[in-house]
């Protein structure tokens, strides 16, 4: 796996197909995402990653237990979350549940944190949304200690005191997982990712491409600030959001539906003028390419592609046959072409080996020894 | 000295249109006001054009290109001159849902001049019912003077005397230009992420 990674990003809807009226049942979506989380493995995608949501119609409220059970049907797949909620869960379970998700997958982990925009949750987890940011910031700062130090002691304002407390199972040869901060508008977010040297996530699909050309310009400029790098060294992630048939003319036709009644944008703008707008494609396979290929012309050479395949009430079998022709048709090329002319210094996508090499040759470099504790051999 | 930017949004349906027109001679009337000191950019935004975009970014959260362009002018001006039908005793829903649209905090501290037109001199109370607390919410300096023009006021001399329409959009755009003139440039800029970590310790 190399240069861009590529794969899917689901939110767990529960839609009804509104071609046929037929709403699946809970336990049918669950498991289709499972089918397509396994699909992504088998047809070649680098990544499969699922939203956390904690109201209907959505069916993802316990992400680790998901990809834990993908984990154990997959080999290569890289499990990740669109996003991880940094408000509401609190960040001492977050760092256990992902460490423990981490050793049960080998490494296969990362994680999009994202600060969630439903109002209601935040008093169901004993939270408040008028600290929205304040919590995304006081929790991702323990989360980032209690994966690097052993014994923590810490006070903050949004979380009882630790003494002397340590997160188990301990990261996975001693290195945390991958961490993407997602963020559809907030420059704090980007802000955040930056200061980290962590990945930044844009979640582009709904909206125009000069809103985010902008808030990941801000986070290249601002991780180069903090010493992680160049601009162009920054961790930057995209989604998109595709459909696709042989004939152009085929795939609007069979999309439309789903489209005008889309929870999302249903009703609003036409599908013509919401694929002008936004990175929403639906046509051949070379249109997807074409499109997607633009991306890097916006935003620059980055590291990580993820398309939303399975929303809106498409059926399973649609959705698979989607995948098998991103797969077969339209990633290999988008390899290909996002590979050529890609200055050396541009980092691939994050793997967990990656980062294990990293820790060694930093670990060399300053005599200290590279096997921590946690460690898998 | 770069030439100040003042916008005009005009939520007028007809065509031609007197909430147009009342926005254009606010315009003019504030422009030739400043003149002699700046130079005076003056560009209009015609909801009635934008109708559909303004309803789409309802559903969608975001601007077509046509919306955004003048989201964008309304919230990089010096000064802003809002004029609107009175429908039902307020303002119309297209000029509302084009304010909904708008960041809420795009006319901080901007100098606004709010305006009304309607058949009858009985709606023009609705200034300061309904458009003038909006602003005041959006935290924008709405001038003291708010116009209002009924079909009866184009008719009216333009002498201080009888306070015709023509004396109170003088009076009205002179506000809003002394206000343009002195207003500070004013920078966006993101808080050093040390300085949020900081804020949280306990």
């Amino acid at each position: 796996m190399s240069t861009t990674q590529f794969g899917i990003f689901t939110v767990g809807d529960v839609t009804a197909d509104p071609t046929t009226g037929r709403t699946p049942t809970e336990h049918e979506r669950i498991k289709a995402m499972v089918a397509i989380a396994l699909k992504a493995e088998e047809v070649g995608l680098d990544v499969f990653a699922t939203g956390e949501h904690h109201n209907p119609p959505f069916v993802p409220s316990s992400p680790t237990t998901m990809l834990g059970y993908v984990a154990a049907r997959t080999e290569r797949l890289i499990l990740s979350t669109s996003t991880t909620l940094i408000t509401t869960n609190d960040p001492v379970k977050i760092a256990e549940d992902f460490a423990m998700l981490q050793h049960l997958a080998e490494g296969r982990v990362d994680l999009m944190l994202g600060r969630g925009n439903t109002g209601p949750v935040y008093p169901w987890f004993g939270q408040d949304i008028r600290q929205g940011i304040p919590l995304a910031i006081e929790n991702y700062a323990l989360l980032h200690r209690l994966w690097r130090e052993e014994v923590v002691d810490w006070e903050g304002r949004f979380r009882t005191p630790l003494q002397s407390f340590t997160s188990t199972p301990r990261p996975l040869d001693g290195v945390p997982p991958f961490v993407w901060h997602g963020s559809i508008r907030s420059p704090e977010i980007a802000e955040q990712a930056a200061y980290y040297g962590d990945g930044f996530f844009a979640n582009n699909i709904f909206w125009p491409k000069e809103h985010f050309v902008r808030l990941i310009e801000l986070y290249r400029e601002r991780f180069a600030h903090y010493g992680h790098g160049t601009p162009e060294q920054a961790v930057v992630g995209l989604g998109g959001q595709v459909f696709m048939r042989r004939n152009s003319q085929d795939a609007v036709r069979e999309f439309r539906p789903y489209f005008d009644n889309a929870p999302v944008y249903g009703h609003g703008p036409s599908l013509e003028e919401f694929t002008e707008q936004t990175p929403l494609t639906v046509g051949s396979p070379q249109e997807v390419i074409d499109k997607t290929l633009t991306f890097r012309e916006h935003f620059g050479d980055y590291q990580r592609q993820l398309f939303l395949m399975d929303h809106a009430g498409l059926p399973l079998k649609t959705v698979l046959e989607q995948l098998d022709i991103l797969g077969e048709e339209v990633v290999p090329v988008l390899r290909k072409e996002f590979a050529s002319g890609r200055p050396s210094q541009v980092p691939d996508g994050p793997t967990h080996e990656a980062l294990v090499a990293r820790r060694r040759a930093e670990a060399e470099a300053d005599g200290r020894p590279s096997v921590p504790a946690g460690s898998a051999s | 000295m770069r030439p100040l930017k003042l916008v005009a949004v005009s939520a007028g349906l007809s065509r031609p249109s007197s909430t147009r027109l009342l926005a254009d001679r606010l315009a003019e009337a504030a422009r030739r006001r400043l003149a002699e000191e700046r130079a005076v950019e003056v560009s209009v935004v015609e909801l009635r054009d934008l109708a559909t975009d303004i309803a789409n970014n309802l559903v969608t959260g975001f601007p077509a290109a046509a919306l955004r362009e003048a989201i964008e002018r309304v919230t990089e001006a010096d000064g802003v001159i809002a004029v609107t039908p009175i429908f039902t005793a307020s303002y119309s829903g297209l000029f509302k849902s084009f304010f909904d649209v708008i960041d809420n905090t795009a006319l901080v501290a901007k100098p606004v001049l709010i305006a009304a037109t309607g058949g009858t001199a009985r709606h023009s109370l609705a200034l300061e019912h309904a458009l003038r607390p909006m602003f005041v919410y959006l935290r924008a300096l709405v001038v003291p003077t708010a116009v209002y023009a009924a079909s009866e006021d184009w008719g009216t001399g333009g002498n201080s005397h009888d306070d015709g329409l023509a004396a109170r959009i003088a009076r009205a755009a002179g506000e809003l230009a002394d206000l343009m003139a002195r207003r500070p440039a004013v920078t966006d800029t993101v808080v050093p992420f040390e300085q949020q970590l900081a804020a949280l310790r306990p």
